[in-house]
């Protein structure tokens, strides 16, 4: 079937099964087997059901949409590289599914934007996360049963007694899925920014898992605070967008006779006139219009009718345009999203809530903090990439660049297993970003796909060792090669990759194909531009730190003598629902960046590749000199060549290095701690941007509340107070008064009516003859009465 | 003594009611026997009676007017059906008094003093 018809149908299912799983384990999860062991099934049956629907997606996509060009183009020489793109950009399938609302030409709607990076990473995260759910299944079995956890302790100091909340794992699992595929699939910015929010939230439950350990809680706000100053920067750029361009859509709308009825956002951005491409991003109407408010305002004033003022506006529209005016907003536009990758993407400045985001269980770690939804970031990044100015990539580059030299750095003197993954999941975040903003847009991505399946394995691989020894500290292991053989060999794969291993030039695991094709479009990129030269050299010694710190992990681990006797008596291998994910993972880590014929994962990836960076990108106003070398020129030998060899260099004098330290032990790396006492310490202290956040911002945000909570006690507590008490005198004196008066008034009324009933009664003396007498003399007297004032009332008129 | 002396005229009816009217409320106020105040009622009812007959003269009618002329007559025949309902209901008191006293002495009866 045509992909346009059946991709929105089966990645919509493949979406939409994690919520139903979630659903039901929300409604049905304690209830689920003894201790909620089927809430694993389901949730592990509902991703698996989504990834075989991906899977179906991406066999479907491949049908129509052969990658036999791209893989033609990498084998050809110079000539023809210079020539053309590589590849035929493949046409985006993009709709609605549901309209919630509009207003003017604003549409909210549940939409769709699919192309081959959509089709591809719902396969990646759909099998990651089937990989995960397996695993958790062994790794969470202890939640089974009523746990006692010896991290959390009550007030009294015990250890927290719980129930198990195995299927509260699976229900956020669950839950994360579905809103990681959702941003993934989203056809517009908004609903990018909804399901954004709803991963963020996911994160925020999983790592406060342990919720009674107050380094969990504390290191959940953390994650959802830094993230909320990234969300910050995207909802200013959102409004940019909206303002600029009246659409959060990506693809343009069309009505059903398949006519454009507005423009989306990339084709506002790079107009159909230029064929979509051009050096640097178009300002759209609307924010060129922005910019010109004054000029437009006076010609209001003096055209004489409406239709010559619209007329003058679009005449003078491509002169502003020229002059710059809106090119500002459209920057901001760009920073302002990129913000957002900033704060989830765990890039610099906003990289400390990662590290200490591994206080969730080790499964979360993998999925979320490592291998998917850190990278929605990056992701992001690549979709949004035609929106980008020349000066926003080059900040795009630059944090990125700045981020993997400092997590890298850290990740060296790092003693928690967790905390080096963790270290070095930012660092290669950075080196994506780096990538994406050098204009390697297909590097980029490409790292993205290797590194979720090596980072995957290697963080699965540090939970079974955890599980095993009960530690996150390496200085308390060694030797475990013996003891659990699969999970050694399995990190030792996810190593290999992640250092970029292989024979240079002929083939290698996932690691060395996509930190190749980064590295050598960075040195593309300082030819080019020398002054932006050292993006390389950085980007080039991170690969000699990668490989080192990576080895450390793996030689303290398993290799050597154990260096705490309990902790290696108590260990053992996982089993086995644990350790083949692994198997699985080790195996997609080696071959993910290979090519199999024709297929590859950068020439499917080619396919999307937003046009304008298939050329060179340049143009922009801030640095005019700035030229982003288009992508396969990287792909020249003459690069390629050089950039391999140095990168293997690097990499073999990590590892050997690692080696020398912690393999044979022929340095002492407690020589060299003393030596560089100072550097190790700024280090291990993780250049101090804790402290330096505690100090700049936390207790100034302390400080302040303290001093209003103050004010209020004090000031506003003791104003409502004297007023209580007042209005309290007040009705005691009001009180007394009623006692006193009105009360008085009404009981002394009483009281007399009381006595002259008590005298006249008297008068009732029940004698039937009295009683004729007072009427005989009554009457009498009546009568004697009448006739003495007769006279005067009537008688004289 | 003019009235000795004047043909026999409402003057006279009035004071024989009159009469009639003090002696029924002597008889009432000295009376013990409950059946002795219950005469004395009875003479004080008819003596209002005589009063009545007596204003319904012709001799005190304005000329002219085409009235029956019977109202007064009319007002005792009904003040003696009352009579008689009261008496009836009075005689019944009187027996239900000497059930529980033994005795219609109207002394003795206090039970409703305040």
């Amino acid at each position: 079937m045509e992909p346009s018809h059946i991709l929105p149908l089966l990645l919509g299912l493949a979406w939409l099964l994690p919520l139903a799983s979630f659903t039901l384990i929300v409604l049905w999860g304690p209830r689920m087997g003894r201790g909620g062991r089927y809430a694993g099934y389901v949730a592990t049956g509902a991703i698996a059901l989504a990834c075989l629907l991906s899977l179906t997606a991406l066999g479907d996509w491949l049908v129509y949409h052969p990658v036999a060009s791209a893989a033609d183009a990498g084998e050809h020489g110079p000539a023809m590289l210079h020539s053309a793109p590589a590849a035929e950009t493949v046409a985006p399938v993009s709709g609605d599914w549901y309209l919630l609302a509009r207003f003017g030409s604003l549409r909210l709607s549940i939409g769709y934007y699919i192309d081959a990076l959509t089709v591809a990473m719902f396969v990646m995260v759909t099998f990651i996360a089937t990989c995960i759910h397996v695993y958790s299944y062994g790794y969470m079995h202890e939640e089974l049963h009523e746990v006692t956890d010896p991290l959390a302790r009550t007030a009294d100091g015990q250890p927290v007694k719980r129930r198990g909340r195995f299927h509260r794992f699976y229900q956020f699992l669950s839950l994360f899925c579905f809103s990681m595929l959702g941003l993934v699939v989203a056809g517009n910015i908004l609903m990018v920014f909804l399901f954004w929010e709803l991963v963020g939230i996911c994160s925020y439950f999983l790592i406060g898992f342990y919720i009674e350990r107050r380094s969990a809680s504390n290191a959940a706000n953390k994650a959802f605070i830094v993230n909320r100053v990234g969300d910050f920067g995207m909802i200013v750029g959102l409004m940019a967008v909206w303002t600029g361009m009246g659409t959060f859509s990506f693809g343009d709308v069309k009505n059903e006779a398949g006519l454009v009825t507005q423009a989306g956002i990339f084709s506002q951005v790079r107009p159909v006139l230029h064929d979509h491409a051009l050096a640097a991003p178009t300002v759209p109407d609307g924010m060129v219009k922005q910019a010109a408010r004054g000029q437009i305002a006076e010609i209001v004033r003096e055209a004489p009718s409406d239709a010559a003022c619209t007329a003058q506006i679009a005449a003078k529209l491509p002169a502003w345009r020229t002059l710059g005016y809106g090119y500002w907003l459209l920057v901001i536009a760009g920073l302002g999203i990129f913000c957002g990758c900033v704060g989830k993407s765990a890039q610099f400045p906003l990289h400390v809530w990662l590290p200490d985001a591994m206080e969730g269980p080790t499964p979360v770690s993998a999925l979320i903090h490592a291998a998917t939804m850190v990278a929605a970031g990056v992701y992001l990044v690549g979709r949004f990439y035609p929106v980008f100015a020349p000066e926003v990539l080059l900040v795009i580059a630059y944090t990125g660049c700045i981020t993997l030299f400092i997590a890298a750095t850290i990740a060296i003197t790092a003693t928690d297993i967790k905390r080096v993954l963790a270290y070095s999941t930012v660092s290669q975040l950075g080196y994506m970003m780096l990538s994406l903003g050098a204009g390697g847009w297909v590097a980029g991505l490409f790292h993205l796909f290797t590194h979720a399946f090596f980072k995957a394995l290697l963080f699965l691989g540090s939970g079974s060792v955890i599980h095993a020894t009960g530690t996150n500290e390496m200085p308390r292991m060694g030797g475990l090669w013996k003891k659990m053989p699969w999970t050694a060999a399995t990190m030792l794969v996810g190593c290999l990759a992640i250092s970029g291993a292989g024979i240079p030039l002929v083939v290698g695991l996932s690691g060395y194909y996509s930190k190749d094709r980064m590295i050598s479009q960075l040195q593309l990129l300082r030819i080019a531009n020398p002054v932006h030269g050292w993006l390389f050299y950085v980007a080039a010694a991170g690969a000699a730190i990668t490989t080192f710190y990576m080895f450390r992990l793996w030689y303290l681990t398993f290799v050597g003598e154990p260096r705490d006797t309990h902790v290696y008596e108590h260990a053992h291998e996982s089993p086995k629902v644990m350790y083949v994910p692994l198997v699985v993972l080790a195996v997609m880590a080696a071959v993910s960046g290979g090519s199999l014929g024709k297929f590859s994962l950068p020439n499917l990836l080619e396919q999307a590749r937003p046009v304008p960076a298939a050329n060179d990108i340049g143009g922009g106003l801030l640095w005019p000199s700035l030229v982003i070398k288009a992508e396969h020129l990287s792909e020249d030998p003459e690069i390629e060549v050089p950039v391999t060899f140095i990168t293997f260099a690097l990499a073999s004098a990590g590892f050997v290095l690692a080696t020398m330290f912690y393999g044979v032990k022929s340095s002492d790396p407690e020589e060299a701690r003393r030596q560089f006492s100072r550097i190790h310490q700024f280090l291990y202290h993780k250049w101090w941007f804790d402290e330096l956040y505690q100090l700049a911002f936390v207790r100034p945000v302390m400080f302040v509340s303290r001093l209003t909570a103050d004010l209020d006690r004090k000031g506003i507590d003791g104003l409502a107070d004297s007023l209580a008490r007042w209005t309290t005198a007040v009705s005691s004196a009001d009180d007394w008064i009623d006692r006193i008066f009105v009360d008085g008034l009404v009981n002394g009324i009483a009281r007399w009516s009381y006595g002259i009933g008590l005298w006249l009664r008297n008068l009732q003396t029940g004698n039937l003859r009295q009683y004729v007498m007072f009427i005989v003399v009554g009457t009498v007297a009546l009568f004697v009465l009448v006739s003495l004032y007769w006279n005067f009332a009537f008688a004289s008129p | 003594m003019e009235l000795l002396s004047i043909p026999v005229g409402v003057a006279h009816y009035l004071v024989v009611g009159a009469v009639l009217f003090v002696c029924g409320v002597i008889c009432m106020a000295t009376k013990r026997n409950g059946l002795g105040v219950l005469m004395g009622i009875e003479l004080v009812l008819n003596g209002a009676n005589l009063n009545f007959v007596a204003f319904a003269s012709p001799m005190l009618r304005a000329e002219g007017g085409n009235a029956l002329g019977l109202d007064g007559q009319i007002i005792a025949l009904f003040v003696i059906v009352l009579a008689a309902a009261e008496a009836a209901v009075a005689l019944a008191i009187a027996m239900n008094y000497y059930n529980n006293f033994v005795t219609i002495d109207v002394d003795r009866a206090d039970e409703l003093k305040g």
